[in-house]
């Protein structure tokens, strides 16, 4: 049972107006391990994330955790389902007419019947582990942008999840604060055995936590595999993207006509 | 001419869809029964929406009362009917403005407040969350504020007549000297509790409906962007007040028209 994937992409097809997503993707999430969804932006990393978690329905193709397929349980089994998942988001999302205590809360009191000193204890702990108990009576707008996410953090594990997806975690943070979020997401993922899903373009963070990777680009898994085989891989996208190299296979233009004509088309047009 | 037919007849079906997606939207949120945590949620959101209207509406209808005693007396006048301004005043606040400006006001302090609060919970986020943690949004914030609208507007409505023939009190009675007794008891034998003040509440209720549906719709269904939501805010308190004044019209020609 525990060597079964915790979640199964099947064949993903979805499609946002005439702009095609995803034709075709498939991967399998194993349990207990960090596994990263990379790819240059506007792959739709954070689109799959929402399909995993069923906030979209795909045009085709299946999303199975734990052998549940998501898109075909009642509204009802799938918060269910939801409570065993914590979801990271890019904002944090934190609820703004509540101060970081009761949002680290809030899961618990929603799905709990715990009694207040117990709450108070979990948050405490919750709190703790991100390193924020001290700033507990804050109100989010206090908050700096790598304490938002580290709230966030404590409160999508309140209710200690199996799945933990994470939308971009690293992203648009300080050094200090990139370096403790990385640490926390490993930390969770031995401490905890939290299966983690971890979303991002920050490569070198990225790779250093991850268990697997898989790479996506133009709608479908361009390359899977560990941190060290995408480092030695020969595919010249592949080897773009994970080295950083501004031009290449993937194009640093945006598809325009060619600019010699462009520059001197005058007066025509914007 | 092609072309035309075809953006009017998307233009209807999108209509359509929205009237459409509304009407799941209020029965989602409305329906259930409600918790006890939910009943906490409510009082709070009466707080904001209701109390907190209480000091425009209150101050309106002082001012209402005031101008409707003193137009009506320099009418009344001339005939020799003062006595009937007690009549005169709280038939007209009672049936008709109490009801509407009420509404109106409402629409703008509370309806777009709504609108915009939950418009930006969407776009941060916060809804998109709530639901990830398991909780249903339409729930745990949408149904609180549309209940706290529908009870607080009718009850905000009796606010509003109270304060308003006290001020037509004062400026008939108190400022031009019309006699006391007849300002009361003319209002006491020609205003029907059923006919006048029932209708005038029946009136809030739908009044307080539509336009807490409204609100809340337009900002559960708004563009996340911060031009989606100045547009939404817009958009709550022009169709609120548009479709106020019209319902208006159909329930004065049911109830006092002689239609029925």
């Amino acid at each position: 049972m525990t060597d079964t994937p915790l979640v199964e992409v099947d064949d993903l097809h979805f499609s946002r107006g005439d702009k095609e997503i995803f034709r075709g993707v498939s991967m399998r999430i194993p349990r207990g391990k960090i596994t990263a969804i990379m790819g240059p932006s506007g792959t739709g990393k954070t689109t799959l994330l929402k399909l995993i978690g069923a906030q979209l329905a795909p045009d085709a193709g299946r999303v199975r955790i734990d052998g549940q397929d998501v898109h075909a349980l009642s509204r009802k089994a799938l918060f269910r389902l939801r409570r065993r998942m914590g979801m990271l988001f890019q904002s944090g999302a934190l609820f703004s007419d509540l101060d970081v205590f009761e949002n680290v809360a809030f899961p618990l009191r929603v799905h709990t019947d715990l009694p207040e000193p117990m709450i108070r204890d979990l948050v405490l702990m919750k709190l703790q582990a991100v390193g924020l108990r001290g700033a507990r009576h804050l109100t989010p707008a206090e908050l700096s942008g790598g304490m938002t996410r580290r709230v966030a953090l404590a409160r999508a594990i309140a209710l200690d999840p199996e799945l933990i997806l994470y939308d971009e975690p690293f992203v648009g943070q300080d050094p200090i604060s990139m370096g403790v979020l990385v640490q926390l997401v490993k930390r969770l993922n031995e401490a905890l055995g939290l299966t983690a899903v971890v979303v991002s373009h920050d490569i070198k963070e990225t790779l250093s936590i991850a268990d697997y990777v898989y790479v996506i680009a133009d709608g479908q898994v361009m390359a899977e595999g560990t941190p060290a085989s995408l480092d030695v891989e020969r595919d010249p996208r592949v080897s773009q993207f994970v080295h950083g190299e501004p031009d290449g296979p993937v194009p640093f233009h945006y598809p325009a006509v060619d600019f010699y004509r462009d520059i001197l088309d005058t007066g025509r047009q914007r | 001419m092609i072309p035309r037919v075809i953006a009017l007849g998307r233009h209807g079906c999108d209509l359509l869809e929205a009237l459409g997606r509304s009407g799941l939207f209020l029965a989602q949120s409305a329906l259930g029964w409600p918790s006890r945590e939910g009943l906490y949620l409510w009082l709070r959101q009466m707080h904001f929406v209701g109390v907190l209207s209480l000091a425009i509406v209150l101050v309106s209808g002082l001012f209402i009362g005031m101008v409707l005693a003193l137009q009506g007396y320099t009418i009344l006048i001339d005939f020799g009917a003062e006595q009937a301004l007690g009549q005169m005043v709280a038939l007209s606040l009672l049936r008709e403005l109490a009801p509407v400006v009420a509404a109106l006001l409402f629409a703008g302090r509370a309806g777009s407040a709504l609108t915009a609060e939950i418009g930006l919970m969407k776009a941060t986020e916060q809804l998109t969350s709530m639901e990830m943690i398991g909780v249903d949004p339409l729930r745990r914030v949408v149904a609180p504020r549309l209940w706290a609208g529908f009870v607080s507007l009718p009850l905000l409505t009796v606010g509003f007549s109270v304060v308003g023939i006290y001020g037509g009190f004062l400026v008939g009675v108190e400022w031009l000297g019309l006699f006391e007794g007849s300002y009361w008891s003319n209002m006491q034998a020609s205003v029907d509790f059923i006919a006048d003040v029932g209708n005038g509440m029946l009136k809030s209720l739908v009044f307080a409906l539509v336009v807490t549906w409204i609100a809340v719709f337009q900002g559960y269904d708004l563009i996340p962007t911060s031009e989606g939501i100045s547009r939404a805010t817009t958009r709550t308190v022009v169709y609120s007040s548009l479709a106020v004044l019209g319902l208006d019209f159909v329930l004065t020609a049911v109830m006092f028209g002689g239609l029925s």
